[in-house]
């Protein structure tokens, strides 16, 4: 490599606009392809000089433009008529109108990008700061205030005393040759290099590091921390309000919470059973309601038809049938009574079945014990 | 007078430039060190944006309820600054893409300070819709993606149409403004003899080459963004006015909101723009290329604008009597004559008045007058905002609701800083970027086209 440059082209500068433009069209008429003409702003007329095809870029802005839309009405209707239908209005779950802002902004948005991104990088190739124009003199002046040509020597017709005497034809001033220069052409793009490797190290570092401390230490710190501190009291908390400092209150003096009627009979089952009266009558919804209750609470020991089949085995002592004479022969406030206090090692059901549950778990038993113990006059 | 050549198109320009000589012009803001007037506007700027800052952080430690705001006038300065910057971001676009599809040549010298003005604008008014969630960091929920909730934003509400348009006119806006830097930059990479510039300038000029085989698609791709960012521009204000339109309450509840917030946009931009232009050019010797002809044709804009708006204020009465809705003849009435009567006024003086001074030609093209005028519109055009949203929520349907909205300490800090945020942003412009599209003015001097004559 070393010695021999490799030409890249000739280039040839002008004054005035219209001596450029009369130039391209000799170049044009001469048969040379490979050429260009530079200049720091757009010259009107240039690409019919140049006998340039209309660009293509339009067709670009179409086809995403129109797939823009298309992706977005049909998310929209996916997402709304499909995935999570959902009554906004009364309207119908796809309701076009309503729509048409987003349809448009993303037919917008889409077209704009694409044409944009397919023009900077697939029609022009950039970025390329390795392009053998640049870094030359010619670059500088039609940067600024001149007009060049340049004639490539990939062109067919490319012959160095020609292309002289071409441009010397058309005055252009400036006649030089623009050589590659070593490195763009040896020059490769290293991955690998340490310096490349050390970049990429420390943004990942970053990048990692701060998503790490955001998700999972500023967003439970204040102010970010989802209202967690709040002026508010919680169950347990002291009270600064209160003089006893109790969080929690008691009920005011005298008074029974709705469904919280003191149990009378405490210590006293057989009085119980003498005194309560079943205030539930049998049917549908209350025997329902039992076997739910009893299927939850009950029949863990007693046994889905409360014949003390636990389902411990062995790990509880095993409760009785409820089929027993004396069960049978039991009130049902006597056996409300172990219900609410709880029986050798039964505890009390209080907090899980309310007044009226116990009353239809008991109805359910009586179900329960009348289909093993049925009466002639049932089959009739 | 009278013997001027209609015919003829007037040059954009004062003078016959050499195209070196605008380039110099152009780039020696970047190329000089800022002296102190700059540093004396920047911190004035910073200390603004300061207040910003503190007015944000005492918002975001305690709540909104460190504003005004009360219910039922849940919207308050937030909307109001969102909507005011927004409006002024419109200017821009309408500058860089309207005019540019009408061929409208003297847009050239202040185009990209207009695009660059929107872009500042738009920026700041989308810090509103967030900072008005009183939780911005959970402002991911406005866009649409499959979350752990398995539900989707509401597609038919304006305040999410709301986030689609801000965005997609930010990221055009960009995209526009980007493409027009991209020869600008190149022309700055090859003046510049500063190492680290050269390779900054290089990077984001992408290796452009000015060739004409790249001008022509490049001509093309201006057009089609042209294209788009006008309904685009149209659009924006549009759905932003749905945010009220689209709504039931008296005073919002009208078909007119578009054109008229569309318009009224127009209008406060202009305003800011000439504001800011006529003291761009005075600092940085710009008379001839951003000439009182140009700033003559703004001035003509702003009293089309102001017209119309004019117009929709009328009719907006007009309509509340002619559609015999109590509460709409009401929510009028109120607004001239109620609790905020003065904000009326103050509107009415400013958008509707002033701007009739632009009939007189000598009014027109001349500096000091002409500057007045344009804050005037830009104080107007707050008002018209701060009336539309305040007066409208404070006395709806219901009496017993009603209730008198004051600011507080925290809403005056952040819409001093909301400005501060803005002109830091313009200011590190005019010493960071060229503030005149240079391949855009040259192509406009005299003789700088091929004549078309036969060689």
């Amino acid at each position: 490599m070393t010695g021999e440059k490799i030409l890249y082209s000739y280039t040839g500068i002008f004054d005035t606009p219209d001596e450029v433009t009369h130039a391209a069209e000799e170049a044009v008429k001469q048969g040379y392809t490979k050429f260009d003409v530079n200049s720091p702003y757009p010259l009107h007329g240039m690409n019919k000089a140049m006998n340039l095809p209309a660009s293509k870029l339009g067709y670009v802005a179409l086809i995403f433009g129109l797939s823009g839309a298309l992706g977005a009405l049909l998310s929209l209707w996916w997402v709304s008529a499909v995935d999570y239908p959902l009554v906004i209005g009364g309207k119908p779950f796809f309701s076009f109108p309503a729509y048409i802002p987003v349809i448009f902004e993303v037919t917008v948005l889409s077209a704009a990008i694409a044409t944009v991104l397919a023009m900077l990088f697939f029609f022009f190739k950039l970025p390329n700061n390795a392009h053998p124009l640049h870094a030359t003199d010619y670059m500088k002046k039609v940067s600024a205030d001149k007009y060049g040509i340049v004639i490539q020597a990939e062109d067919p017709k490319f012959d160095e005393s020609s292309i002289r005497k071409f441009l010397e034809s058309v005055h252009a001033k400036e006649i030089n040759a623009v050589y590659w220069a070593e490195e763009e052409i040896t020059h490769k793009h290293k991955i690998f290099e340490p310096k490349f490797l050390t970049f990429l190290l420390v943004v990942v570092i970053i990048t990692s590091g701060t998503t790490y401390f955001t998700l999972n230490k500023l967003m439970f710190m204040l102010p970010f921390n989802w209202m967690m501190e709040q002026q508010k009291q919680n169950p347990q908390q002291k009270s600064l309000v209160f003089a006893d400092g109790h969080g929690m209150r008691q009920p005011v003096e005298g008074t029974i919470a709705r469904g919280f009627l003191p149990y009378e009979f405490k210590g006293q089952p057989d009085l119980a059973g003498e005194r309560l009266v079943n205030p539930i009558p049998v049917s549908k919804e209350s025997l329902q309601l039992g076997q739910t209750k009893f299927d939850i609470y009950c029949s863990p020991c007693h046994g889905y038809h409360g014949e003390g089949d636990s389902r411990l085995r062995g790990q509880f002592p095993n409760s009785p049938s409820l089929h027993s004479e004396k069960v049978r022969t039991w009130s049902d406030g006597r056996i409300f009574a172990v219900l609410t206090e709880g029986q050798n090692v039964m505890p009390s059901y209080t907090t899980q079945l309310t007044v009226d549950e116990r009353w239809a778990v008991i109805n359910y038993v009586r179900a329960l014990q009348r289909a093993l113990n049925a009466k002639e006059s049932d089959l009739q | 007078m009278s013997t001027i050549d209609y015919t003829r198109e007037l040059s954009v320009l004062e003078g016959k430039h050499a195209l070196r000589e605008l380039d110099d012009l152009i780039a020696k803001p970047l190329e000089t060190k800022p002296d102190k007037k700059f540093y004396i506007a920047l911190s004035i700027t910073l200390s603004m944006t300061g207040l910003f800052v503190l007015g944000l952080a005492l918002t975001f430690y305690y709540g909104i309820g460190m504003w005004g705001n009360n219910i039922p006038v849940a919207w308050a300065f937030d909307i109001v600054n969102f909507v005011f910057w927004i409006g002024i971001g419109h200017a821009g676009t309408l500058i860089s893409a309207i005019l540019f599809l009408f061929r409208q040549k003297w847009r050239t010298g202040i185009s990209r300070f207009a695009e660059g003005m929107t872009i500042f604008a738009v920026m700041t008014a989308g810090l509103f819709p967030l900072i008005h969630l009183g939780r911005p960091w959970l402002s991911g929920y406005l866009f649409p993606y499959p979350n752990q909730h398995s539900v989707w934003v509401n597609f038919t509400s304006p305040l999410l149409w709301d986030v689609f348009a801000v965005s997609t006119y930010l990221i055009v806006s960009l995209i526009f403004w980007y493409v027009g830097l991209i020869p600008d930059l190149a022309s700055l990479r090859e003046r510049t003899e500063h190492k680290i510039k050269k390779v900054i300038y290089s990077v984001f000029s992408l290796g452009w080459r000015f060739s004409n085989r790249h001008w022509h698609h490049y001509e093309m791709v201006y057009l089609i963004l042209a294209g788009f960012a006008t309904p685009l521009v149209l659009s924006v204000h549009t759905i932003v006015s749905f945010d009220f339109a689209v709504s039931v309450i008296p005073g919002w509840h009208t078909t007119i909101f578009p054109p008229y917030f569309v318009a009224g946009a127009v209008f406060s931009g202009f305003a800011m723009v000439q504001n800011v232009l006529i003291i761009v050019r005075k600092i940085f010797n710009y008379e001839h290329i951003i000439t009182v002809d140009t700033l003559e044709k703004m001035n003509k804009i702003m009293l089309l604008t102001g017209s119309m708006i004019g117009y929709a204020y009328a009719m907006e009465f007009f309509i509340a009597w002619y559609s015999g809705v109590e509460a709409e003849r009401f929510a009028f009435l109120n607004r001239a004559m109620g609790p905020y009567a003065w904000a009326y006024w103050i509107m009415v003086t400013c958008n509707v008045v002033s701007p009739q001074l632009f009939w007189f030609k000598k009014i027109r093209r001349t500096i000091p007058v002409m500057f007045v005028i344009a804050i005037f519109v830009n104080i107007g055009m707050w008002f018209e905002r701060f009336v539309i949203i305040v007066t409208s929520l404070s006395r709806d349907f219901l009496p017993s609701s009603w209730a008198y909205y004051k600011p507080t300490l925290v809403d005056g800090m952040i819409l001093i800083g909301s400005f501060g945020f803005f002109f830091t942003w313009i200011l590190l412009f005019t010493k960071a970027l060229p503030v005149i599209s240079m391949a855009e003015v040259k192509a406009v001097v005299d003789g700088a086209q091929p004549s078309h004559k036969d060689h």
